[in-house]
């Protein structure tokens, strides 16, 4: 057989008129993003300039006075609290919370969704629905019962108990998330794999989980930032306790009950603040789109 | 290597939609076998319970001497080629072409070799470390039979291999595949619903339409024979012209003409199937019919006349350099040697 030639798609030409009509079409969703952004810059910049603020200016003028001459910044309420507070326990400890509670319900509801989407077995429709349902259920209604579970096994105050609450809330959501992203891909792969020998675990390892990198990334991300954020589930099933608390719960002791302490706050939501943008801008690549592009149809 | 034996099988989903019924088919080791038929027609089914991907209802299906009803998909030694082509988008074309022979757990100097010697036979040597979204529609379909090769197999499966490639493509691949399946010296079943293909491919066709198997043979057999008149119309382009006709005393009359048949019928009322080519201004032997043209088709080698005889709409193939214009009236002859005639109730040819 030779090369057969290879096609090319003609460029196509777009006049002058209709490009402007283009651009002049995507203008209310260009003003829309920048409106967005600016949304979200503003406050974040005002916790950052506050955070170098010294300590009276925070309650008696805006932070955007700052920003204009004379100017006056300072690390002092870097330095209070890293010097005061035990921020870098409760760092490591977010840490020793969030990425168990992400990486353990992430991994099974793949399996989880794969089994749903891909293999048959009895009663799958109705499980499923079951799980979609517990989306509706509300978190707050199963502390008494798994709290008086935990205290029973002695896991009140250790981060497994922690580790196994953010599974269970986590799951319903993941594999829902998970089963749509599988259902969606091509039959024919799977045909084709079965017939080229390839088992069930090798399907799932070998191709469904390259194929679903950006749903899982996306996963990941939506989990680990509820994790690393949250502080209800944190202090229901750690307590106060400043060797396990994670840094959502420190911060919250950083201000007294009058608001006094205020401007540490800012310093310590900034540093907390900058793991979510870490974590965020280094999977956001594995959101490109059209990762299937290729796999069928010519 | 090896011959395939469909053995009065059924596919039925529910008790009530039934896809494949009481099908049998002797496929011949080495042979070029083209399942055809419109779409629905259970062509494809047919195809995925040999290759292990449907269930068989009844009935046995053998590869070889070898029943392989209750064999999974991966034992039963046949790769196929997918419409879709159904390449895993991640992998590379060696990965593509490798996956098979990694699952059979081949050594890695083996699988180089077998996977370098397929993507020689299909020129793919240039692209083996582009990923299939880097490639064209015709390189894809390539990569996907190339999957096929190196795994040997003693049956090729090809469900509507070239649908999604353009027309010119479409037609050079047509006879690469033939080449190809020379050159492999391996039993092909390929499934198409165009009947060009099936005629130009198939060492054999069969022709299936509502889930049963309507008439199988060569090409020549089934052109000049068809078994009845969904065949006749289904195979040939410009379709045969059927004109409604009855019979009496050895001659078929229309609404516009009769016609001595070749052989003597008993009196009855059915249908007169001839193709355009035995409609023409070059039938020495013919017996006339006159014919108002509405429609002139100019193909370069060819001229084909759409019209009126009588009250029946004919097509004729005639001569390119016959000068005719629509809505003349032209003196056609009509091959007596190719008529076909197909009884009312039951469409089974008599003729």
């Amino acid at each position: 057989m030779t090369i057969a030639h290879e096609e090319v798609a003609a460029p196509v030409q777009i006049g002058v008129a209709p490009r402007i009509l283009e651009r002049l079409g995507s203008l209310p969703l260009h003003v829309g993003i920048i409106v967005l952004t600016i949304a979200w810059i503003v406050p974040t910049l005002g916790l950052l300039v506050s955070s170098f603020r010294p300590l009276g200016a925070f309650t008696t003028s805006g932070w955007w006075t700052a920003l204009s001459p004379p100017f006056n910044f300072t690390l002092d309420n870097y330095q209070h609290i890293l010097n005061t507070s035990n921020l870098s326990r409760s760092f490591f400890n977010s840490f020793m919370i969030s990425i168990p509670a992400t990486v353990i319900p992430t991994t099974v509801a793949a399996f989880a969704a794969y089994a749903f989407s891909w293999m048959r077995f009895w009663g799958r429709d109705w499980i499923f629905l079951a799980l979609v349902g517990l989306l509706a259920v509300p978190l707050q209604v199963t502390f008494i019962p798994v709290l008086s579970l935990f205290i029973k096994w002695g896991l009140s105050g250790t981060f497994l108990a922690v580790w196994l609450a953010h599974t269970g809330y986590g799951l319903p959501f993941a594999i829902y998330l998970l089963a749509n992203f599988f259902r969606a891909l091509p039959t024919d792969l799977f045909e084709s794999a079965e017939i080229d020998g390839a088992g069930t675990l090798t399907v799932f390892f070998r191709i469904v989980l390259p194929l679903s990198v950006p749903a899982i990334a996306s996963l990941v991300i939506f989990q680990f930032l509820w994790v690393w954020n949250d502080l209800l589930v944190a202090l229901v099933y750690l307590g106060g306790t400043p060797e396990v608390a994670p840094l959502t719960v420190t911060l919250v002791n950083l201000v007294g009950s009058l608001g006094q302490g205020l401007q540490y706050l800012t310093a310590a939501a900034f540093i907390s603040m900058i793991v979510p943008l870490i974590v965020f801008f280094s999977l956001q690549r594995y959101f490109v789109r059209g990762i299937l592009a290729g796999s069928v149809k010519g | 290597m090896a011959s395939v034996t469909y053995d009065h099988v059924v596919k039925r989903y529910t008790p009530e939609t039934t896809a494949v019924r009481d099908f049998n088919v002797e496929i011949a080791d080495k042979e070029f076998m083209v399942l055809v038929g419109p779409s629905g027609c259970g062509k494809s089914t047919a195809l995925r319970m040999l290759a292990g991907l449907e269930s068989i209802t009844e009935g046995q299906i053998r590869i070889g001497e070898r029943v392989v009803n209750n064999i999974a998909a991966k034992d039963r030694d046949i790769a196929m080629v997918f419409q879709s082509y159904a390449l895993y988008p991640h992998m590379s074309v060696y990965d593509n072409m490798a996956f098979p022979l990694q699952m059979k757990r081949m050594p890695r100097a083996d699988i180089e070799q077998r996977v370098r010697q397929a993507s020689g036979i299909l020129g793919l040597d240039n692209f083996l470390k582009r990923k299939p979204r880097a490639l064209s529609g015709g390189q894809r379909q390539r990569v996907a039979l190339g999957r096929a090769i190196v795994r040997n197999p003693q049956v090729f499966l090809l469900d509507e291999p070239l649908s999604n490639l353009d027309a010119k493509l479409r037609a050079q691949t047509r006879i690469e595949l033939q080449k190809l399946h020379r050159e492999l010296e391996t039993t092909f079943i390929y499934v198409t619903h165009d009947q060009v293909e099936a005629m130009t491919m198939g060492d054999r066709i069969a022709i299936m339409y509502d889930g049963v198997l309507q008439q199988v043979g060569t090409p020549d057999d089934i052109y000049d024979h068809p078994a009845n008149l969904f065949v006749a119309g289904f195979i040939g382009s410009p379709t045969m012209n059927f004109v409604p006709v009855t019979v009496q005393n050895g001659t078929a009359t229309a609404s516009g003409f009769d016609v001595a048949l070749p052989k003597p019928l008993d009196s009855r009322k059915g249908t007169l199937g001839f193709r355009p080519e035995a409609l023409t201004d070059r039938a020495p032997n013919g017996s006339g019919l006159d014919m108002k043209v509405d429609v002139v088709e100019r193909l370069g080698s060819d001229q084909f006349l759409y019209g009126q005889v009588g009250g029946d709409t004919v097509t004729a193939r005639v001569d390119p350099r016959m000068k005719v214009v629509p809505g003349d009236r032209v003196r056609l002859g009509l091959d007596t040697r190719s008529l076909h005639f197909f009884e009312s109730e039951t469409e089974r040819a008599l003729l």
